[in-house]
């Protein structure tokens, strides 16, 4: 009985709760339109699915494609290139970042060629990079580096130059060399910058994983898409982008829900001490 | 008594692209060991760069600075800096907070930890050692960033206005707290402040700087013992801020 009770707090959790609710319903029902739609007017003809494909064709592929066993070599292909890009990118150019914070010469050396290098579509490179590495795997990586590491080095460098002064001069009265101010200071409050680089690598390493696959590979997602654009598969098209977009959904999940691991464990740490 | 801190004549002029900007013009003051000194000027006179020149933070166009019978020539963390902001680190717990200055200058013994440690109990924090820096009150950081900048011993303490970031009510209560701190531990401190009243309630001696570019103009012996609290309370104490207030009104209107 006491449960029917509505106090404030009791209606205004009930509110959030529906609110979620409804926002979750609108996620997965412009979802499932969308999917219905499609299968419909390609059913009926309003749409070719020569052209469209459509889901349950997807649906076909998807299985043909699995039953054949090739696909998940192309997935694994793909999913190994971008994993390599991702974590070159994040590892080279966090370190080029702090190279940079320690030397200000080197900082407004590097300026211009980070812009111009920032500004520069990452694609033009790519007859230079098969040229230089080959047609092989490396291309595809390096284009996801290039495509990567410019902006982890730009986004990393302000997140360590965006350390609270006083905290700087403090360490620094204390005696505290360049290293130690970067190891006590910068680095912590560089920490939020650097998650946030990680996120936005995540899904920039799969445009360059793709990019490079459309230019160089014999395997893969992205070999699949251009493959079947070729011979006119659009239902090969279609699986393939769709499980793109899975992945890298699943991608940047996982990283979603290792940042909020970080900040549980901080939080629980922080609410054991109270 | 010994001076422990000297600054002779020092000039310190600030160097952008659009000129030169003098601060300092040749101020001399001691401070004696154990002292309590204030520094009061007009704002903007260059009181904070007085401090920065102690700590070696910034180096004197001319003139000397010496502590504790060695010239000053680069930070070396034989000064305590407290700033406005208690600038505690909120990723760090209070203990490793209190301990930061020992682990910079790699001083993190046992025995050390265990005076950072008897320094925490002994102001009231003992029980806060492991929590984080936000879920203390503003008296509590306060405190907390002064035991960090007791912990590794340095020679002189330097306060710049680190009261300022607080509610009146606050400033009154830390300040007391403070003050009874660094009596208790026989620290030498130099305090900058626009707080006139703060001045006198927390200085043996008041130093009165000119606008900038600043010279010392005039050096007041407060002759009220006590801490804060009592000070206020003494009679003579209105007297002595309005002889401060007049000098310092007469400096910023160029008499």
């Amino acid at each position: 009985m006491e449960q029917k009770i509505m106090t404030p707090h009791r209606r205004y959790l009930l509110s959030v709760r529906r609110k979620k609710i409804f926002v979750k319903l609108w996620q997965f029902g412009i979802l499932a339109a969308i999917i219905g739609l499609w299968e419909l007017l390609t059913a009926v003809g309003a749409m070719d699915p020569f052209f469209m494909s459509s889901p349950s064709r997807i649906a076909v592929t998807f299985a043909e494609l699995c039953a054949g066993g090739d696909f998940f070599y192309h997935i694994g292909v793909t999913l190994l290139e971008c994993v390599i890009g991702f974590a070159i990118s994040m590892g080279v150019g966090s370190v080029i970042a702090v190279l940079l914070w320690l030397s200000e010469s080197a900082r407004r050396v590097a300026e211009p060629y980070l812009v111009v290098l920032n500004a520069l579509p990452k694609i033009a490179l790519g007859p230079l990079i098969i040229i230089w590495v080959g047609s092989g795997t490396k291309a595809i990586v390096l284009m996801a580096v290039m495509i990567c590491i410019i902006v982890t080095v730009i986004s990393v460098l302000e997140g360590l130059c965006s350390a609270a002064p006083d905290k700087l001069l403090l360490l620094r009265s204390m005696g505290a060399n360049r290293l130690q101010l970067l190891r006590y200071a910068v680095l912590p409050e560089a920490l939020p910058t650097f998650l946030s680089v990680v996120k936005i690598n995540v899904g920039l390493s799969w445009v360059g994983t793709i990019m490079g696959e459309y230019l160089v590979s014999g395997a893969g997602l992205g070999y699949l898409i251009v493959y079947g654009g070729q011979v006119f598969r659009t239902d090969l098209v279609m699986t393939a982008t769709v499980t793109l977009c899975v992945l890298a959904g699943g991608m940047y999940g996982l990283m979603s829900l290792a940042e909020k691991l970080c900040a549980r464990k901080k939080n629980r740490r922080a609410k054991e001490i109270k | 008594m010994d001076e422990i801190l000297t600054l002779e004549n020092v000039s310190l002029s600030y160097h952008t692209a659009r000129g030169e900007t003098e601060a300092l013009a040749g101020v001399s003051f001691g401070v004696r060991k154990g002292e309590f000194l204030a520094i009061v000027g007009p704002s903007g006179c260059g009181k904070t760069t007085v401090l920065s020149v102690v700590a070696g933070l910034l180096r004197p166009t001319s003139g000397s600075v010496v502590l504790d019978g060695r010239p000053v020539t680069g930070p070396g963390g034989s000064v305590g800096y407290m700033l406005q902001k208690d600038t505690l680190f909120e990723w760090l717990t209070i203990s490793r907070n209190v301990e930061l200055g020992l682990k910079v200058q790699k001083k993190l013994t046992a025995e050390n930890r265990a005076y950072a440690r008897s320094l925490l109990q002994k102001y009231g924090l003992e029980e806060f050692a492991d929590h984080l820096p936000g879920q203390l009150s503003g008296g509590m950081r306060q405190r907390a960033a002064l035991i960090r900048t007791l912990a590794f011993r340095p020679k002189v303490l330097l306060l710049d206005e680190p009261f300022s970031a607080l509610d009146y009510q606050t400033r009154l209560s830390v300040a007391e707290n403070v003050s009874g701190i660094i009596r208790s531990e026989g620290v030498t401190a130099l305090l900058v402040t626009h707080d006139i009243a703060e001045a006198c309630s927390l200085g043996d001696r008041v130093v009165v700087l000119s606008p900038r570019p600043a010279v010392v103009r005039k050096i007041f012996d407060i002759p009220i013992a006590g801490g804060p609290e009592e000070r206020r309370a003494d009679k003579r104490f209105n007297d002595q801020t309005n002889a401060v207030w007049k000098e310092l009104k007469a400096t910023a209107e160029g008499v």
